[in-house]
């Protein structure tokens, strides 16, 4: 075991799959000698050369494309969009092309691709650089979305992406990268796609969250602890597809639920889950389920970020007024 | 400057006669032989498939009469072994690479079986979206360097796709990874109805090579041996990392598509006569008889043979087991998902009632 941040365990989870299997190929723009801008790539071009770790044109579609080809040709690559708001110039790439690879040609050729993207607030980027763009590829058929949390699930979720045979989306929430450290063992290891974990448990009310949101889904919870409230932190970790098994057995137990999300009411994939719970478990519910999500605008200017993102006082509100519903 | 340097590259004019020695491809005549039985050949199968179209038989289906020998031209020039990135026009190329006929008929109607390319076929299935497959030859020329493989990728799109963004992404990349991509434009003159002038104000779309630092020639798409010999090249040439657009200056006959679109709305009858005077057929058909190399006989037996295939491969595909959903979700990826799990399950239900 070693002490990491997200970004490190990142790079650890690159580095192990380099190693594993040659045909792990890493590029996007200045992912190379530079590093990446994150310094998420640093070393590796390094260590495995540039063969294996490489530059490409200022093109994301180009990108895009390149997957797409080397992925028919017998690599595994991994590609990174320099920052999320840059997907609308590959979304064909992802949205029209790898997500469908398998199905249009009936199984022949695979996209075994894994995009990695950084996005989200409260870091003050630039424009069209944290926009919670996630709920665009869950409404994707063929494309898995992940987003990991902490560092011991950014590594082993990163592992299974590359070693997935179909495509992943897998987003990495800026403010998370060197904000949090945790133990994250050295050797290889996976966490299962797909499947949601529980972070905190509680029988009182359940909070769904993915990405930063699970960090204010706990301090929340700790908040409604003093007052005797043991809310239940369920972190999707994958998005797309929604382990609704997870959920829909927390909801049962606590049979209240407030779904957590930085992205706005429009977006994200709050929206569906909620569905999923009505349809699945409206008998066990002692209240609506509700939702706590930006408001609907474009992502705000930099300085004032803060009073539009979600946080853990949004959170504890929601969550009393389910409770005194 | 740039209509000197993109000068009109013709072997053969349209009076069948070869009006460039050197630059002759050098092919046996049994070569030239198989040349002009696959152009007829391809011509029967267009004409068998805007008829099955029209009759509701075929679905989607884009006219290839007249781009020949821009399409057989280009593809004689491969290796079995080289891979195709075709567009929705493309399908002639394919056939002739090993996609079976039947299975390009699925394709037309909508039938996933008609994008399972066969085993050791390199081919991507047809692309829909204009200029994607032109980035992804970018993505299969790399991985076939990496793999030192002895092997390019060649892809078409037409004159309208030239104005793409992932047109010129494409190139671009592959210019700068030096690799074995070779770049068709089929500049058939029109985009569904707009002419090719509107598409920009370049001279000729070889000169767009320029912005990609690779090498550009426009080529005289209604002749066989000068697509023949610019395709030769660029193969040889994009082996040493050197990719090449090639634009094919040359004429649909037929309407875009078999979806409503009416050529005569936006084509004049002089127009069209123009170009029926260039017909890639007549011209091989003139130089192969002047050598005694065909006949009618020979021609009529071809037109026999094509419409034979055409019926037993119709017949394969009219037997090809309908879809079910249960199907559709079965190939939506190598692990399916719990949503997809579920509803394969419902399907399964719902289809063994």
């Amino acid at each position: 075991m070693a002490e990491m941040t997200m970004i490190q365990a990142i790079t650890d989870a690159m580095r192990t799959e380099l190693r594993n299997d040659e045909d792990v190929l890493l590029f996007g723009e200045d992912v190379g000698y530079y590093g990446g801008v994150f310094r998420a790539t640093e070393g590796l071009q390094k260590e495995f050369g540039e063969d294996r770790v490489f530059d490409t044109p200022l093109a994301e579609s180009g990108i895009g494309g390149l997957a797409i080809g080397l992925g028919v040709t017998g690599f595994r690559p991994i590609m990174e969009i320099q920052f999320v708001g840059f997907l609308f110039e590959v979304m064909d790439g992802l949205s029209g092309q790898m997500s469908r690879m398998h199905y249009r040609t009936g199984g022949h050729y695979s996209s075994p691709i894994t995009v990695r993207a950084p996005f989200g607030g409260g870091v003050k980027t630039p424009e069209l650089h944290p926009d919670s763009l996630e709920g665009l590829m869950a409404q994707t058929p063929g494309i898995r979305v992940v987003i990991p949390s902490t560092p011991y699930d950014a590594k082993g979720l990163l592992i299974s992406s590359i070693r997935s045979n179909d495509p992943v989306f897998y987003l990495e929430h800026m403010k998370l990268y060197r904000s949090l450290k945790g133990e994250v063992p050295e050797d290889d290891y996976t966490i299962e796609l797909d499947k949601a974990d529980v972070k905190r448990e509680g029988s009182d009310i359940t909070f769904v969250a993915y990405g930063a949101m699970v960090h204010s889904a706990l301090k929340a919870a700790d908040q409604l602890a003093e007052d005797g409230v043991e809310a239940e932190v369920i972190d999707l970790r994958t998005v797309s597809p929604i382990d609704i098994e997870t959920i829909i057995e927390s909801v049962k137990k606590t049979n209240r639920a407030v779904v957590i999300q930085e992205a706005q009411r429009q977006a994200g994939v709050a929206a569906s889950i909620s569905a999923e719970i009505s349809e699945r478990a409206i008998l066990h519910l002692e209240a609506p389920v509700t939702r706590v999500t930006a408001p609907d605008t474009v992502y705000p200017f930099a300085s004032d970020e803060d009073v539009w993102l979600p946080d853990d006082e949004d959170i504890v509100t929601k969550a009393k007024e389910t409770l005194d519903f | 400057m740039a209509k000197d340097k993109f000068e009109m590259f013709q072997v053969l004019d349209e009076n069948g006669k070869i009006v460039n020695k050197d630059e002759m491809p050098d092919l046996s005549d049994d070569e030239l032989q198989d040349l002009m039985y696959r152009m007829v050949y391809t011509r029967i199968l267009d004409q068998r498939a805007v008829s099955l179209g029209r009759q509701g038989r075929l679905g989607f289906y884009a006219p290839v009469a007249g781009q020949e020998a821009s399409m057989i031209g280009s593809h004689y020039a491969l290796d079995k072994e080289d891979w195709i990135a075709p567009g929705y026009r493309d399908i002639p190329q394919l056939i002739w690479h090993g996609y079976p006929l039947w299975q390009s008929y699925l394709f037309s109607k909508g039938h996933f079986k008609g994008g399972q390319i066969p085993e050791g076929l390199n081919a991507l299935v047809p692309q829909i979206i204009i200029g994607a497959q032109v980035v992804q030859t970018a993505g299969v020329a790399l991985g076939l360097k990496k793999k030192k493989k002895d092997q390019i990728v060649i892809t078409y799109t037409g004159d309208g796709g030239a104005s793409q963004g992932d047109f010129y992404e494409g190139m671009n990349f592959a210019g700068a990874f030096e690799v074995p991509a070779v770049f068709v434009v089929q500049n058939n003159q029109y985009a569904i109805s707009v002419p090719q002038d509107k598409q920009t104000a370049a001279d000729t779309i070889a000169q767009k090579a320029v912005a990609a630092g690779i090498e550009g020639v426009q080529v005289d798409g209604m002749d066989a041996l000068a697509v023949y010999a610019a395709t030769k090249k660029a193969r040889k040439d994009a082996l040493d990392g050197k990719p090449t657009l090639i634009e094919t200056v040359c004429y649909r006959y037929g309407p875009h598509s078999l979806s409503g679109d009416d050529p005569t709305r936006y084509r004049s009858s002089e127009e069209d006569g123009e170009w029926e005077k260039q017909d890639p057929l007549v011209r091989l058909r003139t130089y192969l008889e002047g050598k005694d190399l065909w006949s009618e006989e020979k021609e009529n037996e071809i037109v026999e043979q094509a419409k034979a295939d055409v019926k037993a491969a119709m017949k394969e595909a009219e037997n090809t087991p309908r879809q079910k959903v249960s199907d559709l979700i079965e190939i939506m990826g190598n692990e399916l998902p719990n949503n997809l799990q579920e509803q394969l399950e419902e399907y399964r239900a719902k289809e063994s009632n």
